[in-house]
């Protein structure tokens, strides 16, 4: 019983992360259709910012000023690079955002080196919240709770409650009539690009120090927002919200099961060994594939229902 | 697309080592081609190791000239891929380099022994040793051993029997967790032997096998660690792997000591911080306090030396020993020729600078070395990485006391 709440703790808190990660990149790719992979990128570069700036001022103005700086940065490869590239269609769209993820992080591991920063959760925050069946839940993942609780609030207030949200929404399904309209499209789009660059930059920063602020940080972390933005449908926040947290619970309790698909078919009368079809996948404990478990998943919905969760149109 | 954008990455890599390796021929030095993964995840790890060559070279050349010339590496990156390390091989043998130098990771390893056997048997007039400097699984000098294979690194089989050694009497219950590849399972499976063998009154409560360099969150992992009574880990993990786990367990606040073997290697120590105070043991080939320790003048000096321009540790000393010894066997075969210098580096000894003996069995081409089990405490002349807290020896073992038996059945080309 004791695991299954602190693994429902932990795999809440990995997927708010995800989720901080993944809103930005679903509003970019469902309004642009461009599938930015140098997202993560620019969630590393997030966490580099803030470690340079709590250094100097703090914690909490780091908590501003990063994000602003990756959205200052989205809105600059957006103005100056996609938007060139975007009249050669998607391919050169994606090859443009796949050469920045090198580049990117050539330039992070030229700037600070390649090894880990000492960018650490601040002293403030630094204590247990509370105590859970003999272990810590420490202050800081409820802080990241409450600030990805914050942002998912204050996204639907913007796209639901506000003239900008009805422009983007609009935007998001109907962009050459939003344009008819006499509203101001490529302005729309660079404002959605920074903005959620701004976002993956605040995933940055209450990220790095919860896990570890290094060069290889972005290269685990791109493929799974990947995952959480097709999964959870195009152009749906909704959507992408469910699987986020969906992923973080997968692979959290995936972890502490350490039964195999056999095992499952065991007592219905199927014994399973290595001598079997398929039975050296059918009898590895759920444990040592978890981290997988999200890839199968896309590969699923991708065959069975393209569109996503909650998507409304097809990837 | 993804291959094909890598394809070019690789071959504009390729060709700019090609140039510099023409470059450096025109100036008589002696090459060895040297891969490892010099991008990408585990890039920290060939950066750290180039680093370690470029003090260690300079050092054996003016100590010990090869035929009087001076060795010269050539860099290629493996991306930790086995069918990378192969394309470096394929370039390292077009250019006549007959040694060819690779350190991490086995699984690349295991594929260089088999690319390198069948490529010397296919070119006899050019043929390459290969120089193992740290892929560990202990496979490598049994099962698959190879003539033209030498490894300059203490084994699995070696660090398991030396940690295991080092565990404190009072210990009762371990969890043995490692990545999920041949060096990991090696680990896993040794470990739980030489702790059969050596301390059976140790209870093994859980056991693990991670995906390498996948997982981002280990929250779970301490979880289930901690609801299984455990007083100890033992892992192998290195890299991200190690420094996100050990940041994870301090977050739960969780009173749990770490026993690994490879967190002494670049960026742990900064990852890991003050939580891993006295709470931390690794098992290495060196840290800058064995001279300390052991009060060898000459050994500190050589710390003292690399601390002045680098702010990570110097581990490495056997990559040193690999140069001198390397440099011993062409001088005493008196050419480069693959066949001779393999032959002239069998049951080849030598000292490092605290006077310390390695030898290079014959039986199957393992280096023993000294080991040192260590723990991370405030304790200690050298801190590691400006944390304020560095490696303190707890047990060392001589390497004539790790000569472990093997398995290999070595067969040796006739000429």
């Amino acid at each position: 019983m004791e695991i299954v709440i602190v693994s429902l703790l932990n795999g809440l808190v990995y997927g708010m992360l995800l989720f901080m990660l993944a809103s930005g990149l679903t509003l970019i790719f469902s309004m642009m259709g461009v599938l930015n992979f140098a997202h993560a990128s620019v969630w590393m570069l997030g966490a580099y910012f803030a470690y340079e700036v709590s250094r100097f001022i703090g914690f909490l103005p780091a908590l501003i000023i990063a994000p602003l700086l990756c959205a200052a940065v989205g809105a600059a490869i957006e103005v100056w690079g996609l938007r060139r590239v975007h009249h050669n269609g998607h391919v050169a769209e994606l090859l443009f955002t796949f050469g920045l993820v090198f580049i990117i992080q050539r330039s992070v591991q030229m700037i600070w080196g390649m090894l880990p920063m000492p960018y650490r959760v601040p002293a403030a925050l630094d204590f247990p919240l509370f105590t859970i069946y003999g272990a810590n839940f420490p202050a800081y993942r409820g802080f990241m709770l409450f600030i990805s609780a914050l942002m998912l609030l204050a996204i639907w207030l913007m796209l639901k409650k506000t003239r900008i949200g009805l422009i983007i929404q609009g935007a998001l399904t109907h962009p050459n009539m939003v344009s008819s309209l006499g509203h101001n499209v490529p302005l729309v789009f660079t404002t959605v690009f920074a903005g959620g660059c701004g976002l993956a930059g605040l995933a940055g920063v209450i990220g790095g120090n919860y896990l570890v602020t290094e060069s290889s940080m972005a290269d685990a972390m791109g493929p799974i927002v990947f995952v959480v933005v097709v999964f959870g449908g195009l152009g749906s926040l909704g959507g992408c919200f469910i699987a986020s947290i969906l992923m973080g619970m997968i692979q959290t309790f995936a972890v502490v099961i350490d039964a195999s698909i056999g095992d499952v078919l065991k007592p219905i009368g199927i014994a399973l060994s290595s001598e079997t079809l398929l039975g050296e996948i059918l009898t590895v404990p759920m444990a040592r594939i978890g981290p997988l478990l999200p890839y199968l998943l896309m590969v699923f919905i991708l065959l069975f229902r393209p569109r996503g969760l909650m998507g409304t149109r097809d990837t | 697309m993804m291959p094909f954008v890598r394809q070019i990455a690789a071959s504009a890599f390729a060709l700019t080592a090609l140039c510099l390796g023409q470059v450096a021929h025109a100036q008589g030095t002696i090459k060895i081609g040297y891969v490892d993964p010099l991008s990408g995840a585990f890039a920290q790890q060939g950066d750290a190791s180039l680093k370690h060559f470029a003090y260690l070279f300079d050092r054996v050349n003016a100590e010990n000239p090869p035929l009087g010339k001076k060795f010269e590496i050539v860099p290629y990156d493996s991306k930790l891929q086995p069918n990378e390390a192969l394309i470096a091989l394929k370039s390292v043998t077009d250019q006549n380099i007959p040694f060819i130098m690779h350190c991490a990771g086995s699984n690349v390893a295991a594929a260089l022994i088999d690319g390198v056997a069948k490529h010397n048997a296919r070119n006899p007039d050019n043929r390459v040793i290969y120089l193992n400097c740290g892929a560990l699984a202990s496979d490598l000098t049994n099962e698959k051993c190879d003539f033209w294979h030498f490894r300059f690194d203490a084994n699995t089989g070696m660090r398991a029997e030396t940690l295991v050694r080092g565990l404190p009497k009072t210990l009762q219950s371990v969890y043995v967790l490692n990545q999920d590849y041949l060096f990991g399972q090696t680990l896993q499976k040794e470990t739980k032997d030489f702790l059969a063998k050596l301390r059976p009154d140790i209870k093994i409560v859980g056991e693990e096998l991670i995906p390498l360099g996948k997982v981002k969150d280990f929250s779970p992992y301490i979880s289930k660690i901690k609801a299984s009574g455990a007083q100890a880990l033992i892992t192998g993990n290195w890299g991200p792997d190690l420094n996100l786990m050990m940041k994870a367990g301090a977050d739960a606040g969780f009173e749990l000591d770490y026993y690994t073997y490879l967190a002494h290697v670049v960026g742990g120590a900064t990852a890991v911080g003050a939580t891993g105070e006295n709470r931390l043991y690794t098992v290495t080939e060196f840290h800058p306090n064995v001279p300390v320790e052991q009060k060898s003048v000459e050994g500190e000096k050589f710390v003292t030396e690399w601390r002045k321009n680098h702010d990570f540790d110097l581990f490495q000393m056997n990559n040193y020993v690999l140069l001198t010894m390397l440099a011993k066997a062409i001088n005493k075969a008196s050419t480069t020729d693959a066949y001779k210098v393999a032959l002239a580096l069998e049951d080849i000894t030598a000292k490092d600078p605290l006077g310390h003996d390695y030898r290079m069995r014959k039986e199957d081409h393992q280096l023993l070395e000294p080991l040192y089990a260590s723990k991370f405490t405030k304790d200690v002349k050298y801190d590691s990485e400006k944390t304020g807290l560095g490696w303190k020896t707890v047990a060392a073992v001589e390497g004539k006391d790790l000569d472990q038996p093997t398995t290999c059945k070595m067969k040796r080309p006739a000429s």
